[in-house]
This record gives C-alpha cells, structure tokens and sequence, in this order.
C-alpha cells in the first residue's frame, strides 16, 4: 500500500514539470459559443485588423506604450487574437502563457489597464463593431484585471513564499 | 421622547469603511510618482445627485465621483437647475476622489419658492439654502471588473446637512435645521448587458431633502429606498430612470416619492451633461414636476 502510494507520488512529481510547461488558458469564458460574436467581429481578419489598430493606438499612446517591448509585439498580437476567437466563439484554444505570470513584473496600475480598454475601443469603434458585441467581449475580458493589475500585497506575499 | 440621534448600523458600517480605506494610502506614494489623471472608463464615474454626491440624479451610487482610478486622484464641479411645477431648485458644488476609494463632497441647494413664497406671506422668490457636506467610502466590488460575480460594488455615505431658515421649518413642524443622512449603495454593471443597476438604502429625518429641516411629527430616523437603471446606449450616452422614496414627517404637508427619467451626455471625460425629466411629488402646494439639467466639468 505505501509503496503503491508513494509510486503515484513519485509518477506525479515526474509529471509536475512536464504540466506546468503546458499553457494555462485565460480565464475567459466562451461567451458566444454558435460564433455569432466571431462574426460581429468580422470573423478572423476582423479580429486579426482590430489587433493591428489597437497596437497602432498603443504606439501613439504614451500612457501604456512604455509596457510593450517593441520585439514581443508580434507575438502578443497573435496570442490576443486566439484569445479573442476564442471567447467570441471562432473555435480557437488559447495557446499562450498564464496572464497573471506574463504580467505579474510589469507594475500595472488600474489607469494602465484602463488604458488598453480605451485604445482597444477606438480599434473596435474603427472596425466598426457594434457596441453591443464590444461590451460582450469587454465583460469577459475585465475580470483578467485581477491577474493583470499589479497587487503590492501579493506580489510581496509572493516573494516571501519562494524565499 | 428619546432623541435617537443617529442609527447604529450605518455607524458601524461607516467604522468598517475607514479601516477598509486605510490600506489604499499605500497608494498614495505611486499617485505622487506617477501624476497620471482621468484613467476610469467614460461616465463610470456617474453624475451628481443634488446632494452633490456622485451617482444619478437624485440618489448616490456606490462608484466614485471622477475620472480617477485606484491609483489615482480625481474631481469634479457641477451645477444643476430644477424647474418644477412651482419651484426652482438649483444645486452646485465640487467632489473629490482620493484612489476610488474615499469621495468627499460639499454642495450648495437654493430652493426658491417663486410665487408661492408671495402667497404664503414670506415675499415673492424666498429662498431656501442648504449647504450638504458628503463623505462615502468605497467598501467592496468593482463595477467594471467583476463581471464574473454577482457581486456589486458596495459604498457607504453620510451627508450632513445644513438649512439656513431654522425659525421656517420649525414654524412648519420640523424639529431641527440640521441633520445627516446615512447610506449604502450597491451598484451593478451588467455590462455584457449595457445595464447598469442601483440600490441604495438611506437613513434620513430630512423633509424634502432636507429644504424643509429634519424630523417633524417624529424625530426618528426613517429607511428609505432609491434605486436608479442606466441603459448604455454607447460609450458616451446612457439613459434611465430613478425613483427615491422620502419620509412623510411634516404635519402641514404631504411628501411624495421621487421619480426622473434621465440622459446623460459625456462627450469627453472632462465634461458631461445630464437632462432629466422630474417628478418631486407634493411639496407643500402640489405635486412637482419639470425639466432637470445638469452640467458637470472634471477629471
């Protein structure tokens, strides 16, 4: 019995590394499953233009242009656009890494992620996206700014933990 | 008769907000470091009440007044006029917002009496001053963020006001010129839905808001109910209703519920105007209805 138990420790262990390089998917739900918000986006080069514009407003935008390393542009504009099939129901699986670990250096303030919701309006006011479809994405999106926003008490907690 | 001079439980409530505000001036250090305004989403602020306090336009909300975010500083001034059936009341004054926690507020309303001052004897356009001085404290929630939960965002206010015709509203029944109203708002962004909904519960003895002294047959506290629906039409304009049950205290004359159905226009964060069509209920000589309009400028 103990040798049983502690060959499921031991093959879990050996799991553990290997599940945590697997991608942890947002916390989005699929808010739209039959895709009838995919396509009040205009389906996949809609989403894919509303990502190219809101990195256009994010260039001209001093508030939060200082967060995005000009090199990891391209690949955060796919991950945002997986993340945006996949809740507006275009059948795609976030591929990406965990949002709370790829943001938890960054020090963002409310007025930050504020910030993006602004610029990535203007993308979807100029793609023409009903405000209606904007608001569904926006609703699952917003609770992410728990994991986005930087918490001092947290992040403390954090480091005491792994220290 | 035992005065009650002030409930207990929204003093309790008011205890917990103070120690639940106090962890926000660790932010205090960030907002100086990086003097960054305006970084809430359009009109998430709300608009002001006539009290002052931000919300819709006759009772608060639990949101701050401001375009300030919780790492942020923020304000705004506003000026409103309400023209009714007999009366105009017109309301102005400024609110300050510290990390969308913590809203402070004084405001100024001038109920003047027109012709029906005339009538009564007290002169033609006798007026009626009160000054409201408001605090609310931010407890629990984000109505823009937790879209996830049925959780609204949970505020607690108190406004402390001040009427200048102490002798009139005595000679009318009232039994104070002063006096505070306690409250506690929820509010919910449903925002997948473009609705936005409130409640808000309040512990008052003022007569009309207050225009007419507090207290009268009774001098108790009286629980009252306000609640306030927005529909999004887009991202500058919203449009709703509001109702706001008073006290029925003063012997000479009947008090009614309060009802208006608003729009409210904020072409830009810095300016917003809000038009409405009120109805006051009985204030002493009839039933009062008419055009509100305000205008409110700040970050």
């Amino acid at each position: 019995m103990i040798l049983k138990t502690s060959a499921i420790l031991l093959a879990a262990m050996a799991a553990t590394p290997v599940l945590a390089e697997q991608p942890v998917p947002p916390n989005a739900p699929v808010v739209s499953p039959d895709g009838s918000l995919y396509r009040a986006f205009g389906g996949h080069d809609g989403v894919v233009k509303i990502m190219d514009d809101l990195f256009v407003n994010i260039e001209a935008d001093p508030r939060i242009k200082p967060f995005f390393e000009p090199a990891k542009i391209p690949h955060i504009k796919e991950m945002l656009v997986l993340q945006v099939c996949a809740i507006t129901g275009g059948g795609c699986t976030y591929t990406g890494k965990d949002m709370a670990k790829v943001h938890a250096q960054l020090g963002i303030q409310p007025s930050d992620f504020n910030a993006l919701v602004e610029d990535l309006q203007k993308a979807m006011d100029s793609n023409h996206v009903p405000f209606a479809a904007q608001n569904r994405l926006l609703a699952a999106l917003a609770p992410q700014s728990r994991v986005i926003i930087y918490k001092p008490s947290a992040a403390d907690g954090a480091a005491a933990t792994s220290q | 008769m035992p005065r009650r001079l002030r409930p207990p439980i929204p003093l309790a409530v008011l205890s917990a907000a103070l120690a639940v505000a106090a962890p926000s001036l660790g932010h205090a250090q960030s907002a100086m470091d990086n003097l960054s305004l305006s970084g809430k989403l359009l009109l998430t602020g709300g608009v002001n009440t006539v009290e002052g306090t931000a919300g819709g336009g006759l009772t608060p909300w639990a949101v701050t007044g401001g375009y300030g975010a919780a790492n942020q500083l923020g304000g705004n001034i506003y000026a409103t006029n309400v023209s009714t059936t007999d009366y105009r009341i017109t309301s102005y004054g400024a609110v300050a917002t510290a990390f969308d926690r913590v809203e402070l507020s004084l405001s100024k309303q001038a109920f003047d009496t027109q012709d029906v001052g005339a009538a009564l004897g007290l002169g033609k356009g006798y007026t009626i001053n009160q000054t409201t001085a408001g605090v609310k404290v931010r407890l629990i929630g984000n109505t823009v963020y937790d879209q996830d939960s049925w959780l609204p965002q949970i505020a607690a206010g108190a406004q402390f006001k001040s009427n200048d015709k102490g002798s009139l509203v005595r000679a009318l029944g009232a039994r104070d010129s002063h006096g505070t109203d306690y409250y506690v708002s929820a509010t919910k962004l449903f925002l997948a839905q473009d609705l936005l909904l409130n409640a808000t519960v309040r512990e008052t003895k003022a007569n009309q808001f207050g225009i007419l002294g507090f207290g009268g047959t009774d001098n108790r506290y009286h629980t009252q109910i306000e609640g306030s629906a927005a529909y999004l039409i887009n991202r500058h304009v919203a449009i709703g209703a509001e109702v706001r049950t008073k006290p029925d205290n003063l012997a000479v004359a009947h008090e009614g519920t309060a009802y208006d159905a608003f729009v409210a226009i904020a072409p830009c964060k810095a300016f917003s105007v809000t038009l409405a069509w009120v109805d006051l209920g009985n204030i002493v000589t009839r039933r009062q209805t008419g055009f509100y309009a305000s205008l409110q400028a700040g970050f």
